[in-house]
């Protein structure tokens, strides 16, 4: 399974590399949406350093939701969908591969986007092993989920507005644990980090696990 | 050795809707039967349902020895299937998609140089993004895609749409080639004069939405069907 796993996340990332979609729109579109802030909040009162870790997990997951959607648009294009299917691959292996795909760009993007929070909103990147295990845990949980409601949302002609209506209330909790745990690690939140690592870390587990078990059903039917 | 494909009153679901509705049809291993049919027939549903992408909720279905209701994974790794559409990503290039399609199905790599060699991909063509080609390339893609996993049964929907004279001969070659390995083929063409001298067999297919397939020889004057549903 892992072969199949590594072969599908190579064929994903491979077509991101020649596409460059990724680099061209979905990276620009997260850098955008911190200038953004930047431009509505106050930068002086310091509102922007206290958010930051915020708007820094707000554009993390409206870029994941374009990871997810170009994820499964690209296998939308000249049945490439049903090729997968035909395939013969175990659907357990194509739900972690395309996931895995998915968690590699988010974590090459939020390596620029954390560079952007240092210098856009000069926000103190302490504490580098909670900042880096939150970010691997929440990584993991949004592109599990997103595999898991891409696939569902894929088989629908209103799929593009239709998974960010299905995808964002189930991250509303990582969005909440990101935070707190970044802010915890910054010194700019109150009380410990820990607690909300283990909750993006249970959150990660149990749509790893749905994903594995239902991905096969929900390519079927999509 | 079990049948390439044993259908009994099958019945199919395209959506909520019967696709098959209770099919008879018998392909022995080594066959080519050629299924012809008007337009809406159930051709390509009949070939799709044989690759496992049509749910079969009804009767019986095998193919290759499988049962179709219950393992079609195992049946999908052993069929390729050349559809309308080709299941090739724009972004890959002629030999990636090819590549991915044989690792895939666990095949052999070995297989890949010399079937895009014997399709005319090489050189640039080889190394060119798919979504840059032209549909008669698009479709060699499609092609070497089946043809390098050699699958033991090939499914083939009007296979010679989009190909020239020339690759057009080398399809016919490649599955002449591939029976005589010990593949079995299925192919739905509305080039008669030339599907007719690949078959071996005739399947039609009638009735809107099929309802029964019976078979005959192509080669002799023999015109009683060998199952009718």
């Amino acid at each position: 399974m892992w072969r199949e796993a590594a072969l599908v996340a190579g064929k994903d990332l491979r077509i991101e590399a020649r596409s460059r979609v990724a680099t061209n729109q979905v990276a620009p579109f997260a850098v955008l949406v911190l200038v953004l802030f930047g431009f509505a909040l106050d930068p002086d009162r310091g509102v922007l350093t206290r958010a930051s870790a915020g708007l820094f997990w707000v554009a993390v997951l409206f870029a994941g939701l374009l990871a997810v959607q170009r994820s499964f648009a690209v296998e939308a294009a000249d049945g490439a969908r049903d090729g997968l299917r035909l395939s013969g691959l175990d659907p357990a292996a194509v739900f972690l591969g395309k996931a895995a795909a998915v968690a590699i760009e988010l974590l090459a993007l939020q390596v620029l986007l954390a560079a952007g929070v240092a210098v856009l909103y000069n926000a103190p990147l302490d504490g580098p092993l909670l900042l880096v295990a939150t970010s691997i845990a929440t990584t993991v949980g949004v592109a599990a989920a997103g595999t898991a409601y891409g696939v569902l949302a894929a088989g629908l002609r209103v799929r593009e507005t239709l998974l960010p209506l299905l995808l964002l209330p189930v991250l509303a909790p990582v969005l909440l644990g990101a935070t707190k745990a970044w802010e915890a690690a910054m010194g700019i939140g109150i009380g410990d980090g820990r607690p909300w690592l283990q909750l993006l870390a249970v959150f990660a587990v149990v749509y790893t696990a749905f994903g594995v078990l239902a991905f096969g059903p929900l390519l079927e039917e999509s | 050795m079990a049948p390439a494909i044993r259908l009994r009153s099958a019945v199919a679901l395209l959506g909520r809707f019967p696709a098959l509705a209770g099919v008879d049809l018998d392909v022995q291993r080594g066959e080519i039967v050629l299924v012809q049919g008007p337009n809406g027939a159930g051709k390509t549903s009949l070939l799709r349902a044989c690759a496992g992408l049509l749910p079969v909720v009804a009767g019986e279905a095998e193919v290759l020895g499988h049962d179709l209701r219950r393992n079609r994974r195992a049946v999908r790794r052993r069929v390729g299937l050349l559809g309308h559409a080709g299941f090739l990503y724009d972004d890959l290039t002629v030999e990636d998609n090819v590549r991915f399609a044989v690792r895939a199905a666990a095949g052999d790599v070995a297989r890949i140089e010399p079937t895009l060699a014997r399709l005319g991909l090489t050189g640039r063509v080889r190394t060119t993004a798919v979504g840059r080609l032209s549909t008669g390339q698009r479709r060699r893609t499609a092609l070497a895609a089946v043809v390098a996993r050699d699958p033991q049964l090939w499914l083939l929907d009007e296979p010679h749409a989009g190909l020239d004279a020339a690759a057009r001969d080398v399809l016919d070659g490649l599955v002449r080639e591939a029976v005589g390995r010990g593949a079995t083929v299925l192919l739905a063409s509305h080039e008669t004069e030339r599907a007719n001298a690949l078959a071996d067999r005739v399947a039609h297919v009638a009735g809107g939405e099929l309802h029964a397939a019976t078979t005959e020889p192509t080669t002799t004057d023999a015109k009683e069907p060998l199952h009718v549903a």
